[in-house]
């Protein structure tokens, strides 16, 4: 991206004036080098986003930011209701509510040694991922909408988990205003074998070292020392949220001229909140957001039974768990205004400052975990929301290191094997089905992530707390 | 009996794949748009799996409509992807007609069989994302978009 065309306001933070059909300014958090490098897609969806009906305060684009379907990924968006505003199905993407939960197990690294290959394997077989796994659970009858309503509350009222487990997961488990008769058949028919699995792609189960500690007083509320093993699964609402989100990508593209809504590139495709596309979407989307959340309490469930049989010792509790693909009405001040906004977070991670009533007792001090997810062979990082993140971007957060090579080009430049066999020399245990799945995702895919972070914590997005290593990774 | 040389000599595949940041784009050429959006199918298949390595064992016909023929082509894509996700299917030949706003196809494929096709990814769905069908000056088309992974 060409840093002309941005105005410097600190260090970390880059503002597109507005002009043309931009109702706001676009906001880019971001060091320079950062800046630099990312697409020039990224500017323009920025600015593109910019334009939506009813879009409050400024088109946000976070350290993380590449391009991505109408929006930016790394982007954030907050509509006024009462301003025309509207929901987007890009704005959310594919993958409704894919996010990430770590749990701490009460491990050191000296306490997995010896044990290192026999977990891996035992995770491998336990913990479902790649194309065409399927979980053990189906659900029958009713079954589908009661978990389309519940959540992860369902998963653990069906036995998967502790109630304790909630308490650490966004809206405790369970998101309000799912409308699970919004979700289409073909959407229920995609789910009913892939409860309780990863996925592929960028998603992973990835046991972790805590190799640094940034922040002892939050390091401590999180229970988090040097040297603790933790476990951290990124996925999301599996073949039933891609469902939702084709069709109602296709819906909101078919009907935006039905909405007269001028829209500078049609994958921005929207429709208003105060619509009956858009409550249906809306009511869909979070139904989505409770199959994501139920289908992590479910790999939680069978983490905690892999590690029961080989160290037993362990006790695998949420440390919480947080989606980075959603959009979320949330209260946030305006101009000293308390405001309701329809918040899009797409690949952004919400970022809670202290106090925020949301939060947990332990976590009311410190701010929300923040988990940003890195790359298989680099690191990934537990940040916790600062006072600041709500005036900078509606309390939001990268997501993860952003992706610096396309798939293609990754498969060109590394062998699956070999990436395996690189990792396992310094320690790192790759399982997977797929080599070219595993070049695709190769470390020097992505971006530095230490550089992402550390923009994000000069921002004022949000602050390091733990750095993680990954010791075992369960690849999807 | 004499060998005929256009039978020796190997057909150019008429699909490719293009690069975006995060994911992958699938793009099919042929003399009509029909042909365009069955070589747009080989390139969906050849992002999960070698297209050579799936046996054209089993057919299943599969019908969308809609007016705007680029969102056909995303339905099109899109109904291979819920296919392939709901029977555990891969596919490796594709028979498009379209007449109008329907488009009819017929496709074929096989069980995935992780053995033999070493699947690198799953499709999550067609976007709408540099979706274009459009004709050169020589007749050809091209139909493309990209897809998430």
């Amino acid at each position: 991206m060409d840093l002309s065309k941005l105005e410097q306001l600190a260090q970390d933070t880059w503002r597109i004036e507005p002009s043309g059909t931009m109702r706001v300014p676009g906001i880019l958090y971001a060091n320079a080098d950062l800046v630099r490098a990312m697409d020039t897609k990224v500017y323009e969806q920025t600015v593109n986003v910019a334009a939506l009906p009813g879009i409050v305060k400024a088109s946000y684009a976070m350290p993380d930011a590449h391009w991505g379907y109408g929006f930016p990924i790394g982007g954030v968006a907050a509509f006024d209701p009462d301003q025309g505003g509207v929901v987007s199905a890009g704005g959310v993407g594919f993958d409704i509510s894919c996010g990430v939960r770590t749990l701490v197990t009460g491990l050191t690294r000296s306490d997995i040694e010896t044990r290192r290959e026999r977990l891996a394997d035992a995770l491998f077989a336990a913990i479902p991922a790649g194309l065409g796994s399927t979980g053990a659970i189906r659900l029958r009858g009713g079954e589908m909408d009661a978990m389309l309503s519940g959540g992860a509350k369902w998963a653990v009222s069906q036995g998967y988990g502790r109630q304790e487990d909630l308490h650490y997961t966004e809206e405790g488990g369970c998101m309000d205003g799912a409308l699970p008769e919004e979700v289409s058949d073909q959407a229920k028919r995609r789910q009913l074998d892939e409860m309780g699995t990863l996925g592929s792609g960028n998603h992973y189960l990835e046991v972790q070292e805590v190799t640094e500690i940034h922040d002892t007083a939050a390091a401590q509320a999180f229970g988090l020392c040097a040297s603790d093993i933790v476990v951290s699964i990124h996925c999301g609402s599996r073949g039933l949220g891609h469902q939702i989100g084709t069709e109602f990508l296709r819906s909101m593209a078919m009907a935006a001229h039905q909405y007269d809504i001028a829209l500078p590139d049609r994958e921005l495709a929207c429709a208003p909140i105060r619509s009956p596309l858009g409550e249906s979407y809306l009511g869909a989307m979070r139904a989505g957001i409770n199959c994501a959340l139920a289908n992590r309490q479910i790999l939680t469930h069978l983490a905690r039974r892999t590690f029961e049989s080989v160290l037993p010792q362990a006790d695998l509790q949420v440390l919480y768990d947080v989606s980075h693909n959603t959009c979320k009405e949330e209260e946030h001040s305006v101009d000293d205004k308390p405001m309701r906004l329809f918040v899009h977070r797409k690949g952004a991670t919400r970022a809670l400052g202290p106090g925020h009533p949301d939060l947990p007792t332990a976590y009311r001090e410190t701010g929300q975990p923040v988990l940003v997810g890195g790359s298989m062979g680099t690191a990934s990082y537990i940040l916790t929301g600062m006072p600041e993140s709500e005036q900078r971007a509606f309390s939001s957060a990268c997501h993860g290191a952003g992706r610096a090579m396309s798939r293609r080009k990754a498969t060109k430049q590394w062998h699956g094997r070999q990436v395996i066999d690189e990792l396992a020399a310094r320690g790192i245990l790759i399982r997977s089905q797929s080599f070219r799945g595993v070049a695709e995702e190769a470390p020097g895919a992505y971006k530095d992530v230490d550089a992402v972070v550390d923009s994000a914590e000069s921002a004022g997005l949000a602050r390091k707390v733990a750095r993680l290593v990954p010791v075992i990774c369960v690849k999807g | 009996m004499t060998l005929d040389k256009q039978n020796v000599i190997p057909q150019q595949p008429t699909w490719e794949h293009f690069s975006h940041a995060a994911d992958i784009g699938v793009r099919g050429f042929g003399n009509t748009p029909a042909r365009a959006f069955e070589q747009a199918a080989c390139a969906l298949t050849a992002v999960i799996s070698d297209l050579d390595s799936v046996q054209a064992r089993h057919v299943v016909e599969i019908h969308c409509e809609n007016p705007d023929p680029e969102l056909l082509l995303v339905d099109w894509l899109n109904a291979l992807v819920y296919e392939m996700a709901v029977r555990h299917m891969l596919f490796s030949r594709f028979q498009v007609r379209i007449d109008d706003q329907r488009l009819e196809a017929s496709a074929w494929g096989e069980t995935l069989d992780l053995s033999r096709h070493h699947p690198a990814v799953e499709i999550k769905g067609a976007t709408l994302t540099e979706l274009k069908l459009a004709q050169d000056a020589d007749g050809r088309w091209t139909a493309q978009c990209v897809v998430d992974v």
